[in-house]
């Protein structure tokens, strides 16, 4: 299994790299962790005239609060997830889905934007920045501007990032107190891609009640989903176990399944909802102190 | 304080450390991949995105232009040469590369040779071909149908039927069968899949057109059938061939083939002059390999109505693919599926099989088995938990109540088999005590009072390996034999070589153990070799755990025969009568006085320096080893399982296996053998199989969804052992290299049902995915509701 | 024509377009090594092929296996899913540098007396993995070790024994900085 012969380009810049997208409209890939890249050339399912190296460009891997935000350059490695006490601490969905992602030696290469942008539905992280109500940065040509998490999945590998932009920064509205998020998935051996898997970030007020609630799903449908209506469902309330019921179902309607080889349709919608459930209770508890 | 017993360094029974790390630690294996020539080419392949098509042009120009390109081998040039179709191990046969048409997806079309990899590389993706989609069969039932396309147009039998087989006394299995108080039936489905060594096929071929000299390293677990079939297939003189198989990475029954790539690379390097070298991608082994299983069975099985069995009748289709290339003994079409009655006494039994083209790979290999004896095992074991459990008897008890017992030994099978020793009761109660059964019962029992699903399961197997006899057992008419060659050089230190070829097992550890303690000679001073046909004695390989049972006697055998010289010698440096000497704790003794005596080093030294008159030079022999008997290797496990209720998703708490593989050579080497086989009785069990959609697109082509146990879910085994020697073999040994991927799988999958048991299940098809269980549970809810 | 002539700025030395070769300097077991080649010559292969250290082994093409795993910069990683034009600057360790002046690493040594290998294919890879998990966790539980080698696939050991001998290398090496780790 031999790539293609590509041009390579290793820019020093953010503009750099944008203007070599540009100069080379739509015939470069932006190559960040290669493993979702460099093995569909292998196969010669993807066959880019030119590779934008981006691991070059200095200053595009950090995890920092900053202004409001966590913020987290497009090329920290999914392992830098897994190692940040500050996430382990705060934003725990993170290192749950980054110990969930793959295996150790990929994790060490895979970026954080590549598994954001990549637009596959079995990547561990859409699913954490719906559920976190993150935003993604792009630099383009026009300069930088942000898509929220939302609206940035479009398709099975499409979304929102213009062949001409590059994934700079995704950020994640800061921690709150008693805020309490989680990850998990299910799959047919470690490091597979998910049966199903669910993300849940939740925030309660001083009395205990949900002020908001984001629930992200994994591997059920075309891309990553945000089960509005089910994080939507527990706003307001004191959850208990007719509430959480209620939103996993809500969750698992949310889906959009399609059979394949990590099962049939209807066991993974309801897993979205066996998961969402899981993933809901164990958030509750860190959002409580917990967990 | 009473002495230790006497002992040679590195003899029979010593946890030995193995003589192949030292090379493997270091990164110092030589594997196919390794072997570098000066002006090597790389050979690439085209295959074919269709299950089934007519070629309608190969182009290869834009291939031809690429830089590096050297030459683009079709099915037309090797037709001219008569090289197009190959002969298969089962008299059936094979393309190298198609003329006309494709028979499965992934198929070889057409072969690029270029100076390097990647240029290779480029060239395969630069050949057209245009391609007339013809009608797919991948159901073997529906190809057995009237009116199904017919794959194999070149036979002159129009039909997808390839063979009929059947062994047993059919009319009185039937009249047992209808007169048993109780009779139960199931299907059971074997899925295709794929022993995926960790290292691919390859190999690099040298014609040297000088001296005539055909060499080829070659990924082969037998590289002397594999010189005699290119003698036979190229018509090249056997002596200027010389196959090598270096270290293999891996083998399981998937390195017995010889696959077009091998002919290919031979064909490109007589063409081009060159050695070439072609080394398969993963995704091309699992794609295009031969396969394992793939075998639809139907079982009945009765009983009296107090529990003993009595009749088994098997009905089953086998889906050999495109062309039957099973690797069996010739005589065995369907392997040694007759072992199907397992560890206990039918009175009767009758076994069928048919086999179909289908649009797939070739297949019928085995995945780390000796020759259908996985299906067999799967087969009976399953059957007998579900009469078990129709009985209302605790399969424990059922099978304890029912075994072949030890005193029955030799045992003949109502199959025809002779079994050559046992202790199975013996093997159960060691599992059950160690795993504590009844403990089990009981916290079985608890837990399904509170609603949780744990489940136990056990496997008493009995494997028939050690191929074989040679009034039964041949390839091609070659016997299936195997060979030492022990050569004591002067110093008193030891050349041997065999005809068989580890991939892992650690032959250069094991057959040294085998000969220091039959010649006295430690075993850092024996040096084993295997896979030159240049140097090695004729063998038929590593295979089916038959090396210890072959190959591993006949380095006995040979010894003895070394012992017997050797004890001459001795008794001229001794000046006694030959029959005054013995040879006792590892040396030549004066009968009555044991302290005169002479080593074993001591004699070599004499044998070419000081040799009594009459007796010639040297200390060697040879033995080609006839086995008088397969061995019969069993084993009990016991399998404990915890499953989720609301995902389905299984998890094997523990796993006893305990394993009766007569005389143990080396007990860690013998445990490493068990672990690794256990993980592949695991992965069928729960993860891996191969799946073609009805256009015969393969499902599960590459790593990424082909999944291979990893270190997170495959359970940590606990293994113990039973020793019941083999009366026939030399040192008793009987084999184990694939006792635990035959034993496993019914474990687990009894484990399973045994769980589900109050959901009223007998069955489920294996690989056990979570939602096959989840599906079980969720009925169930639906229903309640 | 050089590689620099397609530069879109003078920092960005390490580029090649239309087939022409890249110049990289890597070191690799602890030898400044510099070559020109192809940008798509995958790491693996340059290992292999180019510097003739066949230790790395190739197992798959999707990146499942690790057979081919190396250290770069001291982290595990994959080298057939790494160009080995990203190498440029860095530092890549095999298997063929665990030995040092004839003394096995803790690692091999425990691999041997553990029985953690069978063919060997996996071998280099797996023990390339332990090495990473043991410079950053001293004393791993045994869910850790499996943890840290569940992206190395072995087919013949069951893993038992080769997570036993990554327990018994981690001890040894504790034990060494112990005693000897002073002087």
């Amino acid at each position: 299994m031999i790539p293609p012969q590509f041009e390579y380009y290793a820019p020093h810049s953010v503009d750099e790299a944008v203007a070599l997208l540009q100069r080379f409209d739509g015939e470069a890939k932006v190559l960040a962790g290669g493993h979702s890249l460099i093995p569909l050339m292998k196969l010669r399912l993807a066959e880019p005239h030119v590779l934008v190296d981006i691991n070059r460009i200095p200053g595009l891997s950090y995890i920092r609060e900053e202004a409001g935000h966590l913020k987290i350059g497009a090329t920290t490695r999914t392992n830098d997830l897994l190692e940040s006490d500050l996430l382990r601490r705060s934003y725990p969905i993170l290192t749950d889905a980054a110990h969930e992602i793959a295996d150790p030696l990929v994790r060490n290469l895979g970026t954080v934007g590549g598994n954001v942008c990549h637009g596959d539905p079995g990547n561990d992280l859409p699913a954490c920045m719906l559920a976190l109500d993150a935003a993604m940065v792009l630099a383009g040509p026009q300069g930088a501007r942000t898509v929220p998490a939302s609206s940035f999945y479009k398709d099975t590998f499409v979304t929102a990032v213009e062949p001409t932009e590059i994934l700079v920064e995704v950020q994640i509205p800061k921690a709150r107190a008693r805020q309490g998020s989680a990850y998990h998935k299910i799959e047919k051996r470690a490091g597979d891609f998910a049966m199903a898997g669910a993300a849940v970030s939740l925030v309660l007020d001083s009395a205990g009640r949900v002020e908001s609630a984001g629930i992200g799903l994994t591997g059920v449908g075309p891309t990553a989903i945000l089960a509005l209506r089910a994080g939507n469902s527990l706003v307001g309330q004191l959850p208990d176990e007719s509430h959480l019921a209620h939103a996993s179902q809500l969750a698992q309607e949310a889906t959009q399944p399609a059979s394949d080889l990590r099962g049939p349709m209807e066991y993974k919608r309801a897993m979205a909802g066996v998961l969402a459930r899981r993933v809901l209770d164990q958030a509750l508890a860190r959002a409580r102190g917990g967990g | 304080m009473s002495a230790a017993p006497p002992h040679i360094k590195g003899g029979i029974g010593q946890s030995i450390l193995r003589k192949e790390d030292a090379r493997f630690v270091r990164g110092k294996g030589n594997y196919v991949d390794d072997v570098k020539l000066p002006g090597m080419l790389y050979l690439d392949i085209t295959r074919s995105p269709y299950a089934h098509a007519k070629i309608t042009a190969i182009r290869t120009e834009r291939a031809l232009k690429v830089p590096g390109v050297l030459a683009v081998i079709t099915g037309k040039d090797l037709e001219a040469a008569g090289l197009a179709w190959m002969p298969t191990l089962m008299s059936d046969k094979q393309m190298v590369l198609p003329t006309d048409t494709v028979m499965y997806q992934a198929q070889e079309v057409a072969a690029v040779v270029a100076d390097s990899r990647y240029a290779a590389a480029d060239g395969a993706a630069a050949v057209e071909v245009d391609y007339e989609p013809l009608p797919v069969v991948t159901d073997p039932f529906k190809a057995l149908e009237p009116g199904a396309p017919v794959i194999r147009t070149d036979r002159s039998e129009k039909s997808n039927h390839i063979w009929h087989w059947e062994t047993g006394d059919k009319s009185g299995t039937d009249q047992l069968l209808t007169s048993s108080p109780v009779r139960v039936e199931q299907d059971l489905y074997i899925p295709r899949i794929h022993v995926s060594s960790m290292e691919t096929c390859g190999c690099v071929a040298h014609m040297d057109s000088v001296t005539g000299r055909f060499t080829i390293y070659m990924t082969t677990q037998a590289p002397h059938a594999i010189r005699t079939v290119f003698a036979l297939v190229a018509g090249l003189p056997e002596q200027n061939i010389r196959v090598i198989s270096p270290d293999i990475g891996g083998g399981f029954g998937g390195k017995v083939p010889v696959y077009p790539g091998y002919v290919l690379a031979a064909v490109a390097s007589i063409k081009t002059g060159h050695p070439v070298k072609w080394i398969e991608d993963r995704s091309e082994n699992l794609q295009a390999d031969s396969f394992a299983r793939d075998y639809h069975i139907h079982a009945e099985v009765g009983a009296t109505a107090d529990g003993k069995v009595t009749a088994l009748r098997v009905k089953t289709l086998a889906d050999h693919g495109y062309t039957d290339a099973a690797a069996n003994p010739s005589k065995f079409p369907a392997g040694l599926f007759h072992i199907i009655t397992g560890s206990y006494p039918f009175a009767k039994a009758f076994v069928e099989v048919d086999a179909a083209y289908t649009n797939k790979p070739p297949g019928g290999i085995a995945y780390r088995c000796s020759f259908r004896v996985t299906e067999a095992v799967y087969t009976i074991e399953r059957m007998m938990d579900i009469l078990a459990h129709r009985l209302k008897i605790d399969p424990a008890e059922f099978r304890l109540k029912n075994f072949i017992p030890p005193e029955a030994f030799p045992y003949s099978s109502a199959l025809g088999w002779t079994y050559d020793s046992g202790n199975y009761a013996g093997a159960l109660q060691k599992a059950m005590q160690i795993i504590d059964y009844a403990g089990l019962r009981r916290e079985q029992a608890e837990k399904r009072r509170r609603g949780e699903l744990m489940g136990i399961g056990i496997s008493s197997f009995t494997e028939i390996v050690g191929a074989g006899p040679s009034e039964k057992f041949d390839i091609l008419g070659i016997k299936m034999f195997d060979s030492a060659e022990v050569r004591i050089h002067p110093t008193g230190k030891v050349i041997a070589r065999f005809g068989t070829k580890s991939q892992g097992q650690g032959h250069e550890t094991t057959y040294a153990q085998i000969l220091a303690e039959e010649l006295g000679i430690p075993a850092d001073d024996i040096r084993v070799e295997e896979g030159d046909t240049d140097t090695a004695p004729y063998g038929l390989g590593t295979y089916a755990s038959r090396s210890t049972p072959t190959a591993g006697a006949a380095a006995a055998v040979a010894a003895r025969r070394i012992r017997e010289k050797a004890q001459k010698i001795a008794a001229h440096l001794l000046e006694v009568s030959p029959d005054d000497v013995e040879w006792k704790d590892y040396a030549f003794r004066v009968k009555g006085v044991p302290s005169k005596s002479k080593t074993m080093q001591e004699v070599a030294f004499a044998a070419y320096t000081n040799h009594p008159r009459g007796i010639e030079s040297g200390l060697e022999a040879v033995d080609y080893y006839d086995p008088p008997n397969m061995t019969y290797p069993f084993g009990s496990y016991i399998c404990v399982v915890d499953i989720d209720k609301e995902t389905g998703q299984i998890h094997v708490r523990r796993f006893v296996a305990v394993d009766d593989c007569g005389t143990i050579i080396n007990p860690m080497i013998v445990d490493g053998q068990i672990h690794g086989g256990l993980t592949m009785g695991f992965a069928p069990a729960l993860l891996e199989e191969i799946q073609y959609d009805e256009n015969g697109n393969i499902r599960g082509g590459s790593f990424t969804d082909y999944l291979l146990p990893s270190a997170v879910e495959t359970p940590k085994w606990e293994t113990a052992k039973t020793v019941t020697p083999s009366p026939h073999h030399p040192i008793g040994a009987k084999g184990v290299g694939e006792s635990a991927t035959v034993g496993a799988p019914p474990a687990i999958v009894n484990a399973i049902v045994d769980a589900l048991q109050p959901y009223g299940v007998e069955h489920i098809d294996i690989p056990v995915h979570p939602w096959k269980v989840w599906q079980i549970l969720h009925g169930a809810e639906a229903k309640a509701k | 024509m050089s590689a620099a002539a397609h530069a879109v700025s003078p920092a960005a030395s390490l580029t090649s377009a239309g087939g022409t070769n890249a110049r990289i300097r890597v070191t690799v077991n602890g030898q400044a090594v510099v070559a020109e080649i192809e940008p798509r010559t995958l790491l693996v292969h340059f290992l292999r092929e180019v510097l003739g250290l066949t230790g790395t082994h190739i197992g798959c093409d999707t990146s499942h296996c690790g057979a081919c795993t190396v250290l770069l910069d001291g982290k595990a990683v994959k080298s057939c899913t790494v160009l080995a034009v990203q190498t440029d600057g860095r530092e890549v360790r095999t298997v063929e540098s665990l030995e040092v002046g004839g003394k096995l690493s803790p690692v091999q040594e425990a691999f041997i007396e553990c029985h953690g290998l069978q063919c060997g294919f996996c071998t280099p890879g797996m023990m390339m993995s332990a090495t990473a998990l043991l410079a950053k966790t001293a004393n791993p539980t045994e869910a850790e070790i499996r943890d840290a080698i569940r992206g190395n696939l072995c087919r013949c050991t069951g893993y038992v024994n080769i997570v036993k001998a990554i327990q018994s290398a981690g001890q040894k090496m504790q034990s060494a900085a112990g005693t000897g780790g002073k002087a």
